[in-house]
């Protein structure tokens, strides 16, 4: 009984030493680029595994009207405080311009009272912050897709890459602004829009007012705010971080599917 | 692979109790629900409350929640279920990061990494979960083409019995363990937790997991409903997961109360040691 106890003692305590070195080797294997580069093998599979099963078309829920959330949750920047923007939101975005450009036949600029003059489409979502939480909001909008088809996209074109007036992080190098990018199976989705209004009015400041990108099968951060320019493009690599976000620049998966 | 015994050695026999697959697919799935369980931490650290429903944030009311509340300068954790409030000071909502009090949900020695870091959190947790849920397939279809479920873990009619259930329960509360010709099967209370985790708790996991992806919600809205709405299978992806930790903690203690070596042989080599109460030779054979 007592070699018993012991060899027990001794197991208990090898295995709770074992487990201390453990977790502080598990930051270190976090922080190896080899072992980051197969943990990141992960998104692929999601993606390619979601995208197989989900197809192109098919639709986020759609709520009702008693499901909107009583007060929703405004995240990120809530106030762009640059000079541009701050001058546009004095004139009331009378001013702004969404330039469309990159890959496309005919670049273009539209106002926003030209945006809301055209056919619009009204969807009550949910909001899923990478964080966890959800909000459920009402948003009225123009189909990305159609404003691209206008546009006319070239055949390189691979993703739309959305650039916004916010400067999240204040950096020397400027590598601090938002940005954010989908591909072309997201941007000509049904649901995927450029919304002016959330729960019936024109888009409020902390929401991401004039514009914001609603791209309803993925998390919050791909929600880009403060839109003023989108552009198409045939690689992610040139811009900022080159991972094609703010946050993908800083470890979050492209697609934010899951 | 139950019974076929192989050796013998006096009163000791030596059974096939565990196969390869069993074996590889246990410890697989070891190391990827300890992996889950810690980066599950992490990003639960990132939004320490849970709510029901489809949606949930801060203004709304919350079922569970890991707060922090400067009580005269000092930073007090307080773990809140429905309107109940119990202060966790140094383990949930505030614990010491670097010998400093700390906001945070779950403490530091508990979370993948340890420090706060939801980005690499959660590619940890998608990597393992990938790794948890190819493994589950293979242990499944193994079960059933084996017929290892069947042979092993289904219990049979007698065994379903309250006087048999009750037996079992008062011999496993005095720590009784079925030796000889008993042990070479698994109890009916062994039976039945192990059919629980694999076609109950684990799945449950598996799909609370998945109702929480935008991307799967198109895939099968019919999981939101399921479930009440995403935020109701994140608190439900914690209550799995807080059962599953209870799970291993009693799974643990049997194997060390049963007999440890014996049961980590049977898990890693396959063998596994009964004791037969009669001789093996017949009774001609001992008098000549």
């Amino acid at each position: 009984m007592t070699s018993l106890l012991t060899r027990r003692n001794f197991l208990i305590g090898s295995t709770l030493t074992a487990s201390a070195l453990g977790l502080t080797g598990c930051d270190a294997l976090a922080e190896n680029g080899n072992v980051q580069s197969v943990i990141r093998m992960a998104e692929r599979l999601t993606m390619g595994t979601q995208r197989f099963l989900i197809g192109d078309t098919a639709l986020a829920r759609e709520f009702g009207a008693g499901d909107l959330s009583p007060t929703f949750r405004a995240n990120g920047t809530t106030m762009p405080d640059g000079a541009e923007y701050q001058d546009l939101l004095a004139g009331r975005f009378a001013r702004w311009q969404l330039q469309i450009g990159g890959l496309v036949e005919r670049p273009t600029s539209l106002s926003l009272a030209a945006l809301k003059a055209m056919p619009s489409r009204t969807q009550i979502t949910r909001h899923d912050c990478v964080e966890g939480w959800s909000a459920i909001g009402q948003w009225t909008g123009v189909p990305l897709g159609s404003l691209l088809k206008t546009a006319g996209l070239k055949k390189e074109a691979r993703y739309i890459v959305f650039h916004c007036a916010d400067e999240y992080e204040k950096t020397l190098d400027g590598s601090g602004w938002y940005y954010e990018s989908i591909d072309l199976v997201d941007a000509f989705h049904p649901q995927t829009i450029l919304a002016y209004a959330m729960n019936g009015r024109d888009l409020e400041v902390p929401h991401g007012a004039p514009l914001r990108l609603r791209v309803e099968r993925q998390l919050g951060y791909k929600q880009a705010k403060y839109l003023m320019r989108i552009e198409a493009v045939a690689d992610l690599a040139t811009f900022y971080g080159g991972n094609g976000g703010f946050w993908e620049d800083r470890g979050y998966e492209w697609y934010a599917g899951i | 692979m139950f019974g076929s015994s192989s050796t013998t050695s006096g009163q000791q026999t030596l059974i096939r109790r565990h196969s390869l697959t069993v074996r590889l697919s246990h410890w697989l799935n070891v190391l990827a629900m300890t992996v889950l369980l810690f980066s599950g931490l992490q990003i639960f650290n990132a939004h320490p409350h849970l709510y029901w429903g489809q949606y949930g944030a801060d203004n709304d009311p919350s079922v569970l929640s890991l707060d922090a509340v400067d009580s005269d300068g000092v930073l007090k954790g307080v773990t809140r279920i429905g309107g109940f409030s119990l202060n966790t000071t140094g383990v949930l909502g505030v614990s010491s990061v670097d010998g400093e009090p700390t906001v945070r949900g779950f403490p530091a020695w508990i979370t993948l990494p340890s420090y706060q870091d939801l980005a690499t959190g959660r590619r940890w947790h998608f990597f393992f979960a990938w790794a948890f849920v190819l493994n589950g397939l293979v242990y499944l279809a193994y079960g059933i083409l084996s017929r290892h479920f069947r042979r092993d873990l289904v219990p049979t009619r007698s065994e379903l019995t309250p006087a048999h259930l009750g037996h079992e329960i008062a011999d496993h509360a005095r720590l009784r363990f079925p030796k000889g010709e008993k042990a070479r099967h698994y109890n009916a209370l062994q039976k039945i937790t192990y059919l629980l985790v694999i076609f109950l708790m684990l799945p449950g996991m598996i799909l609370t997991g998945l109702t929480m992806s935008p991307g799967f919600n198109a895939v099968a809205p019919w999981l939101l409903d399921l479930f009440g709405g995403r935020q109701s299978a994140r608190t439900l992806h914690f209550v799995f997961a807080t059962s599953l930790v209870a799970f291993v903690v009693v799974h643990v203690a049997m194997v060390l109360a049963s007999g440890l070596f014996n049961n980590m042989r049977s898990m890693i080599t396959g063998r596994y040691a009964i004791r037969t109460e009669a001789p093996l030779a017949s009774p001609s054979e001992i008098a000549p």
